[in-house]
């Protein structure tokens, strides 16, 4: 136990030391130190997580207790970490995919300026402390300080490079969105508390407290958590902030906006998915917004000719699969696709920030093409991140993929159709992209072909190990179908329990898993067949355009939402602010002003005028205070006399 | 004799003082009216006096009835005597300094 409270206190403080080194010396290190020690710090956090990890294998779940964070007569929130093997497993993947990453920013950054390149890497530890934070918390509070630091740290790192207006508008955007989910959090702790007199995972999530709340209660606490994954996990209608986001450096994108931040909905439903399986309705809801976001950001990505925003579209259509698993109840599912998404979709955009090194920070991808020759571990890489993407065995990508369809069938077949056309979308875009970038001819300018290398070292090696864990970590969730064992499954079981019988007949699976592979094959193969010639000129037809466009969503949000609230405050400001509540302290300004212009004159400096007004005063003094009845009295007694 | 007559007399030399007061440029003679008000105040306590003892003395035989007004004329003069000490040195002064008792010069702290 003590032993453990040391380990676990490490895991998060060493991020957090790096943050207060870099951030408070980023005016007197060098780069090279700034860059070693942050990645250093994030290296032995991966060491002590992964011992962690090991200690919760051998010996199970712990929960440390540090200090009570909010002690009152009726709540008692403590500040305590739980280490068990959902959060294990997260600490992985985050300290992992994490060290990775700082890595690669090493290189990726080299042309920033000392300082800057320091509050970069500031950031970025100071958001794996709050990740760990977020993942670590053993109940919802200290979680949600996790879920606000990430959010913090994702706001600062899109606006990075803050001198550009828009970056920082994207910036601006993707803390608003955040916030309106977090609120939707915030007010189902607040429930939390009200009804259960607690927020700890030990004590909310047991059968004692589901029986002491009704329906009605866990169908609302539960929809307002799934609020506030939207907003964090990017989920219609919240998700256009993703995209957005893109503005910060590639290696943040992977990080932050592919591998862990925007799963952190999917960690916390998990967490909490005791409640969520009692309450049916929430479980439809979140299983068609999941789809649904799948197959509309599928449907833009397939128009998009940023590479990055291609990514930025396929990760949001990727967690809405995660979504649909948690929808349908494959919760394990949905862990193993958060898993796999974090290593191929971190690659992916690794790859795509080598490609934008390479290019001189072009990102359009009909100014590349044939850089196969050029960059090409960066080529192998990025094309195993393809194939893993698209559910192309024995890749990673289909294995959880292929679990999640399943268990979609299983509730529904209609999820399970509409998630394999998504699928088939999710085969093509990347196919689209992967032929645009590195096959064909080089269509960019002659001063970018003669400047085209291959990344340095420090950029392959992440390449190289995320491509590796892309191939392999399907082999973590083998079905038995297939005569694996699921490792993860059982994995999960103390959290999210047996994994549930879909009562699908074998040949049935099998069946389900050809066709969906099948489909994502010929429609990668169509991909390789038309981009191969030619790249995406302007749409024409009306979806085209339509999609091109996003959907208008962005448009639409502008109109109905932000315009109105502009149009506002622009009212607020113009007329109440201006001219009624500063037309009232002006007013009274002035009228202080000319009137006491006017009573200056009294004073002339002339005795006489004193006195003689001393004298009108007297005179009406004693008008006053005689009424006029008694002077009336007096003077008609003087004439009778 | 009626009282009356001290009154509308004493009216009378007030007013006289006022507009004195308000309408002379000479500080000296601005002095000597604000001293016509006082005596003009100092004569109506008097009378008054006068008459409340007589009344007294026809109900009552002996008495001190209207002693008090007769202090407050004693004081009032003391007071004014006093009031006229430091009145003419201010006057001084501002001759010393103005060359001229023209109280309308005196107009420094206007506005």
């Amino acid at each position: 136990m003590g032993i453990m409270k040391i380990l676990i206190g490490f895991i998060i403080l060493w991020p957090l030391a790096g943050f207060l080194f870099n951030g408070l010396g980023r005016n007197y290190w060098t780069k090279k130190v700034i860059a070693y020690k942050a990645t250093g710090y994030i290296v032995c956090s991966f060491i002590a997580s992964v011992f962690a990890f090991m200690y919760v294998q051998n010996h199970g779940a712990v929960t440390v207790h540090y200090f009570d964070f909010i002690h009152t007569a009726t709540v008692k929130i403590p500040f305590d970490f739980k280490v068990d093997n959902l959060s294990a497993l997260f600490l992985l993947v985050i300290t992992g995919v994490g060290s990775l990453i700082h890595l690669y920013s090493t290189a990726y950054m080299k042309e920033e300026a000392a300082p800057h390149y320091a509050r970069y890497f500031a950031y970025l530890n100071l958001f794996i402390f709050s990740m760990l934070v977020l993942v670590l918390g053993d109940n919802y509070v200290v979680m949600f300080i996790g879920w606000e630091g990430v959010g913090l740290c994702s706001y600062l790192l899109i606006g990075y490079w803050f001198t550009n207006g828009s970056y920082n508008y994207a910036a601006k955007k993707a803390f608003i969105m955040n916030r309106i989910g977090d609120l939707g959090f915030l007010l189902a702790i607040f429930l939390l508390i009200a009804k259960l007199g607690s927020v700890n995972y030990s004590e909310v999530l047991t059968a004692q407290s589901l029986a002491k709340l009704s329906t009605t209660d866990i169908t609302a606490i539960t929809l307002l958590l799934f609020v506030g994954a939207m907003g964090k996990s990017a989920q219609i209608p919240l998700f256009t902030w993703l995209p957005d986001a893109m503005a910060g450096p590639t290696p943040v994108s992977a990080l932050i906006h592919a591998a862990t931040m925007v799963t952190a909905g999917i960690y916390m439903i998990t967490r909490s998915n005791i409640l969520f399986s009692h309450s049916e309705f929430t479980q439809h809801v979140i299983a068609i917004i999941g789809i649904s976001t799948a197959l509309l950001a599928a449907t833009i990505a397939i128009k998009q000719n940023d590479i990055k925003k291609v990514l930025a579209y396929s990760t949001v259509s990727q967690l809405g699969y995660m979504f649909l698993g948690l929808g349908v109840g494959a919760y394990s599912g949905a862990v193993f696709h958060v898993i796999t998404h974090a290593f191929f979709k971190a690659l992916l955009f690794l790859g795509a920030g080598s490609v934008i090194h390479a290019m001189h920070h072009e990102q359009d991808i009909r100014k590349m093409g044939g850089l196969k020759a050029k960059l090409p571990i960066t080529h192998i890489t990025f094309l195993i991140g393809c194939i893993a993407i698209a559910g192309v065995p024995p890749f990673s990508g289909f294995f959880s993929k292929d679990e999640i369809l399943a268990a979609a069938f299983a509730k529904s077949p209609v999820y399970w159709v509409l998630g394999v056309m998504g699928a088939a979308m999710t085969a093509f875009y990347m196919f689209r992209l992967y032929t645009t970038t590195f096959l064909g001819k080089f269509r960019g300018t002659l001063d970018q072909e003669n400047h085209l290398h291959e990344s340095p070292i420090a950029m392959t090696i992440p390449l190289i190990l995320l491509a590796i864990a892309s191939a392999m970590a399907g082999a973590i969730g083998i079905p038995a179908l297939m005569g694996g064992q699921h490792w993860l499954s059982h994995q999960l079981i103390p959290i999210v329990g047996e994994p549930v019988e879909l009562g699908l007949s074998h040949s049935l699976e099998w069946t389900l898993m050809a066709v969906s592979v099948a489909i994502a094959m010929i429609a990668l193969s169509i991909a390789i067949v038309i981009y191969k010639k030619k790249t995406d000129e302007e749409p024409i037809t009306f979806i085209g355009k339509f999609f091109y466009h996003k959907w208008h969503i962005d448009e639409l949000y502008n109109e109905a939402i932000v315009n109105p609230l502009n149009r506002l405050a622009g009212f607020l400001k113009e007329v109440v602010e201006k001219q009624i509540i500063d037309g009232a302290v002006n007013g009274t300004g002035k009228l202080v002003q000319y009137s006491s212009r006017k009573v200056r004159l009294i004073q002339n400096g002339q005795v006489g005028y004193y006195i003689l007004f001393m004298v009108i005063g007297i005179i009406l003094l004693f008008l006053l205070w005689f009424n006029d009845a008694p002077i009336l009295r007096l003077l008609y007694k003087l004439n009778q006399n | 004799m009626s009282i009356q007559y001290y009154i509308f007399f004493c009216l009378a030399l007030f007013s006289i003082g006022v507009v004195g007061v308000l309408t002379r440029r000479n500080a000296i003679i601005v002095f000597m009216c604000i001293e016509l008000m006082l005596n003009a105040v100092n004569l109506l306590l008097v009378a008054f006096s006068k008459m409340f003892y007589g009344i007294a003395a026809q109900i009552g035989g002996a008495t001190t009835a209207g002693i008090d007004a007769q202090i407050f004329v004693f004081f009032i003069m003391v007071v004014a005597a006093a009031e006229v000490s430091i009145g003419l040195a201010i006057i001084v002064m501002m001759y010393r300094n103005t060359h001229s008792i023209d109280v309308n010069f005196l107009n420094r702290l206007k506005n």
